[in-house]
C-alpha cells in the first residue's frame, strides 16, 4: 500500500475540519476572541517566527530528552523485573504508584526541588512516558513461546544467548507499541512541567497568551504542540518499520508457498 | 553403558496444583535401542509429551530414573534434537538463519554449520526457500525448517512431539514419507509422539501405547513391515491393518473402560 493510498483519508478529514474551523470563524458564529480564525492564528506565528521557534525548540528538547530517558529506564526496569519474580513483585506496586499519582499535582514539588530550569519538565515527561514502556516491554519479554525457550535449553544456550537471540528481539513489537504511547505522553509531560513554572517552552507561551486573552497565540501554541506529538509518533513508527521489517502488522502480501 | 539410546525406568511424574496432586505418568518403563524409530501413541493429555521432556531433561521425574545414551539425565541435554507441534521459528530470521540458530547457540564452527545446513535444506526439499521468512512459508515448509534445525548438530536422538499435528491430512502424509526417508538417511534414534495411529505404524519399528490419566504403558507392539515402505502400498498391507487394529482395540477399549 502506497503512502497516498494510506494517507488520503486522514488528510481529507483534516482538510474538512480545517474548512469547518474557517467557515465557523468567517461566518462569525463565534466571537473572534473566543475562537480566532485560521488566518489570525497563522499570522500570530508568522509575525513572530523567532519567538515561536525558540519556545517550540525548548519543548522539543525537553520532550526528546524525557522520551529517551523514559525509554531507557523503562526497558531496564522491564528486563530486571522479568529476571526475577521477587523483583517484579517489589517494583510493580511502586511503578503503579508513580503512574497513578497525578503529575500536575506533584509537578510543583519538582519545581521546588529542581528550580525553574529544564529539570522539572524532564522529570514530569519521564514520569508520564516510562510506564507504557515498562508495561509493554514486560509483556513483550514474557510473550516468548515457552517451547522456544525449551528448545533453547536443549541447544545448550547460555542465559545471555537466549536473551539476546530470542527474548529481546521477540519483545520488540510490544516495546514499540509502548514507545508510541510514550512519545505522545512525553509531549504532555513536558508541557505540564512548563505550566507549573517556566520561562520558555510552548506551555509557557500558552500560559502567557491565556493571561493576555491572546487566543490566536494560544491556538498557535496548541497547534504546534499537537504537531510535535504527531511528529514524534511518526518518528517512532518509522523507526519501528526500520528495525522490525519482519513484524506481522507490517507484512505486506507475503509470498505464500504451497508445499 | 547400558547400550540403550533412551532408558526410562519405573518413572512417575506428579504435578502439584493448588487444589490437588495430579499424577501425569506412573510405572512407565521404556527402552529404545540406538537407531530405532519408536512411536508413542495415546489420547490427548495422557502424558506422551511428558516422556519426551523427561528424555531430554527438560523435566525431572518424581520417581524412577531416566537415562539418555547411557548417562543419567539431570538437566537439559544438548545431545538431542527437538521438534514441537508448532514449528517455533523466530519470525525475524530467514529459514536458513533459523536452522543456523542451533549452530550459534552451540558455538559450532560457522563453515561446518553452513555446509550441514545446505545438506539438510536439500534433503528436506527446502531448496529455493532458504531465504524466505517463516510467515512466507506454509505449515509443512515451516515444519521442515524446524526439522532441519533439530538435525543440524547430528543429534544421536531426535525427539518429535506431534510434529505434524497441525498440518492438513495430505501434507501430513507427504511429511510422513519424507521423515521415514530422512530417518533412513541419518540413522538417528527417533522418538515420535503422535495421536495418529496410521502415522505411528507407518513410521515406527515399535509403537508404545499409553493410556490416559495417569498415563501408563498399555502395551508395545512390533511393526513387522519392511524397511522400505511405500506409503500407499504399506497402507494396504495386512500387517499394517493388523497393527493399527491392535492399537485401536487397546486404546479404544481403555478409553471406554475409563
Amino acid at each position: 500500500m502506497g503512502f497516498t493510498e494510506r494517507a488520503w483519508r486522514p488528510i481529507a478529514l483534516l482538510v474538512v475540519l480545517f474548512l469547518a474551523w474557517w467557515a465557523v470563524t468567517a461566518a462569525e458564529l463565534i466571537e473572534p476572541y473566543l475562537v480566532p480564525s485560521p488566518g489570525d492564528t497563522f499570522d500570530a506565528i508568522a509575525s513572530r517566527p523567532d519567538y515561536f521557534w525558540e519556545h517550540t525548540w525548548a519543548t522539543t528538547y525537553e520532550t526528546l530528552l524525557g522520551f529517551v530517558i523514559a525509554a531507557a529506564v523503562g526497558v531496564f526496569a522491564a528486563v530486571v523485573m522479568v529476571q526475577s519474580a521477587t523483583v517484579e513483585k517489589t517494583l510493580y506496586p511502586l511503578l503503579l504508584f508513580a503512574q497513578v499519582i497525578p503529575k500536575i499535582a506533584i509537578a510543583p514539588l519538582f519545581v521546588v526541588w529542581l528550580g525553574f530550569g529544564i529539570g522539572p519538565k524532564i522529570v514530569v515527561a519521564v514520569l508520564m512516558a516510562f510506564f507504557p514502556v515498562v508495561i509493554s516491554m514486560v509483556t513483550g519479554l514474557k510473550s516468548v513461546d515457552p517451547e522456544m525457550l525449551q528448545l533453547s535449553a536443549t541447544m545448550g544456550a547460555k542465559p545471555g544467548q537466549t536473551f539476546w537471540k530470542i527474548r529481546f528481539p521477540a519483545s520488540l513489537p510490544h516495546l514499540f507499541s509502548g514507545l508510541k504511547v510514550a512519545a505522545t505522553m512525553a509531549v504532555t509531560g513536558a508541557v505540564v512541567g512548563e505550566f507549573v513554572g517556566a520561562d520558555a517552552g510552548l506551555g509557557f507561551v500558552i500560559l502567557q497568551a491565556n493571561g493576555n486573552l491572546d487566543t490566536p497565540v494560544l491556538f498557535a501554541g496548541l497547534l504546534i504542540m499537537s504537531l510535535l506529538g504527531v511528529l514524534l509518533f511518526v518518528l517512532v513508527e518509522w523507526l519501528e518499520h526500520l528495525v522490525l521489517p519482519w513484524h506481522a502488522s507490517r507484512r505486506t502480501e507475503g509470498v505464500t508457498t504451497t508445499l | 553403558m547400558t547400550g540403550y539410546a533412551v532408558e526410562i525406568e519405573d518413572v512417575a511424574v506428579r504435578f502439584r496444583t493448588k487444589k490437588r496432586d495430579v499424577t501425569a505418568l506412573r510405572d512407565v518403563t521404556m527402552r529404545v535401542d540406538p537407531g530405532e524409530f519408536v512411536a508413542i501413541v495415546g489420547p490427548s493429555g495422557c502424558g506422551k509429551s511428558t516422556l519426551l521432556k523427561l528424555s531430554s531433561g527438560l523435566l525431572a521425574p518424581s520417581s524412577g530414573s531416566v537415562k539418555l545414551l547411557g548417562e543419567s539425565v539431570s538437566g537439559p541435554r544438548k545431545d538431542v534434537g527437538y521438534v514441537f507441534q508448532k514449528a517455533a521459528l523466530l519470525e525475524w530470521r530467514t529459514a536458513r538463519k533459523n536452522i543456523l540458530l542451533q549452530a550459534e547457540m552451540r558455538g559450532m564452527p560457522a563453515k561446518e554449520a553452513r555446509a550441514r545446513a545446505d545438506e539438510l535444506i536439500e534433503m528436506t526439499g527446502l531448496t529455493g526457500f532458504e531465504d524466505a521468512y517463516p510467515h512466507e512459508l506454509s505449515g509443512g515448509m515451516q515444519q521442515r525448517v524446524a526439522l532441519c534445525r533439530a538435525l543440524l548438530h547430528r543429534p544421536p536422538v531426535l525427539l518429535m512431539d506431534e510434529p505434524f499435528g497441525a498440518l492438513d491430512a495430505l501434507t501430513r502424509e507427504q511429511m510422513n514419507v519424507e521423515l521415514r526417508r530422512i530417518w533412513q538417511e541419518t540413522k538417528t534414534t527417533v522418538l515420535l509422539v503422535t495421536h495418529s495411529i496410521a502415522e505411528a505404524v507407518y513410521l515406527a519399528d515399535r509403537v508404545v501405547m499409553i493410556t490416559a490419566r495417569p498415563g501408563t504403558v498399555a502395551g508395545v507392539i512390533e511393526v513387522n513391515l519392511p524397511v522400505e515402505r511405500d506409503y500407499g502400498k504399506t497402507m494396504s498391507e495386512p500387517e499394517f491393518a493388523k497393527a493399527t487394529r491392535h492399537i485401536r482395540d487397546h486404546l479404544g477399549a481403555a478409553a471406554v473402560a475409563e
